[in-house]
């Protein structure tokens, strides 16, 4: 396996194709966890390792799964990597299973594994896709605890449970709401393109740093 | 253990109150896709209701009957996934045989359905919230509802926002998600007429 690709990959998948505010994948069961940031990381690490070893299963018995049932092996072996994750949450942090009620069971749907399955896993040896599945496991993570901080910070005024807003502060109710997450994920989709656009339209600086680098 | 609340009383609260789409963000991948279009935002909606519907009581039947009394609980997420395909499976089958008509409007989003969250969403909230039969089936078809009203008003808003003047950062899926953020708010506003769970 060259660096130079699995660099590639994970630029892709953090950045130039982040699963959320360019692929617009994987918002569904995530979003209701993100007003508390403990929940959120439990959360996107669990979705994460889900990502990372069933691209890494799918991509190594690929030759085994006939095309026609491929959607269901697919999802087969996802929902038995969330079952494992679902009975070690449950033994370790119960409290954080409780809390998190239907949403670990959602991983199965996430859009981002099934999608990685489909597009990455198929076509690459399995080292390859586990890492594919990872960095967008991360990618993922990313945006989804940048938006849980703004949530938690505003809408409770602590972070990861700490109290860091002084005494006065009153809390943003509509923080804690399910709008506030649309919004913010909006704004995180708005700055990234933005981003992403000023970087196109002056490609030289970076691009030319980085095959000296490689 | 089963809880107090009218199976009527919940089918209403799971469209307007607690929609599952816009209070419990169930099913946003196809809802953001398909939206752009009333009519197909009309066939998914109305497939993914009769699916919802009929996986619930399903579910409800094989948890109660077959998991709770082998002691199999922890396989239900694989148990209902197969379920819900089975039944996106044969759904597929009986339509295309019953009415040609309705396959070509509705077939295409079947697949779809199999990998939607609300569909198991809605059946892993029956299950935590430990619902009766009767609750079960109309948290089912409510919910369905739910996200089919919410999905036609999302296509509505968004035949306008195409056409309007929005920055370039925020063109399609940008836009389309701060609307989601509107809609949402406005179903806020019904929060406090019943409370589910």
């Amino acid at each position: 396996m060259s660096q130079s690709k699995t660099m590639a990959i994970l630029k892709d998948n953090l950045w130039t194709n982040n699963p959320i505010f360019i692929q617009i994948l994987g918002i569904c069961s995530t979003l209701a966890v993100t007003n508390n940031l403990r929940n959120t990381a439990i959360m996107t690490i669990g979705v994460a390792l889900t990502t990372a070893f069933s691209s890494m299963t799918l991509s190594a018995m690929k030759e085994l799964i006939p095309r026609k049932v491929r959607m269901i092996v697919q999802v087969l072996v996802i929902s038995f990597y969330v079952i494992i994750i679902d009975i070690l949450l449950r033994a370790y942090l119960p409290d954080v299973s409780k809390q998190l009620g239907p949403y670990v069971g959602l991983i199965i749907t996430n859009c981002i594994i099934m999608g990685r399955a489909e597009a990455f896993a198929p076509a690459n040896p399995p080292l390859l896709s586990f890492w594919d599945g990872l960095t967008s496991g991360f990618g993922y993570m990313a945006v989804l605890m940048a938006i849980a901080f703004v949530r938690e910070l505003l809408g409770f005024g602590t972070l990861f449970g700490l109290r860091v807003m002084p005494e006065g502060f009153v809390p943003w109710t509509i923080m804690i709401m399910a709008p506030s997450a649309f919004f913010l994920v909006a704004l995180v989709m708005w700055w990234a393109k933005n981003m992403q656009a000023k970087g196109q339209a002056k490609p030289a600086a970076p691009s030319a740093a980085q095959p000296a680098k490689a | 253990m089963i809880p107090l609340i009218n199976p009527i009383t919940l089918f209403f609260a799971s469209i307007v109150t607690s929609n599952i789409l816009l209070t419990n963000f169930l099913g946003m991948c196809s809802f953001i896709s398909i939206s752009k279009d009333w009519k197909s935002s009309f066939g998914l909606g109305m497939a993914v209701t009769f699916v919802l519907t009929i996986t619930t009581a399903v579910s409800w039947l094989v948890l109660k009957y077959l998991l709770v009394p082998l002691q199999l609980e922890y396989l239900s997420f694989i148990v209902f996934i197969i379920v819900i395909a089975a039944v996106v499976q044969i759904l597929e089958m009986v339509i295309d045989r019953a009415s040609p008509a309705l396959y070509l409007s509705l077939g295409i989003f079947l697949p779809l359905i199999t990998v939607n969250c609300a569909i198991l969403g809605a059946i892993l909230f029956m299950q935590i919230r430990n619902y009766g039969f009767l609750q079960s089936v109309s948290f089912g078809a409510g919910s369905g509802l739910g996200w089919w009203l919410a999905i036609l008003l999302l296509a509505a808003i968004r035949e306008r926002t195409e056409k309007s003047p929005v920055p370039a950062g925020l063109k399609g899926p940008g836009i389309t998600i701060i609307t989601i953020g509107f809609m949402a708010m406005a179903f806020i506003g019904f929060s406090g007429m019943i409370a589910v769970q």
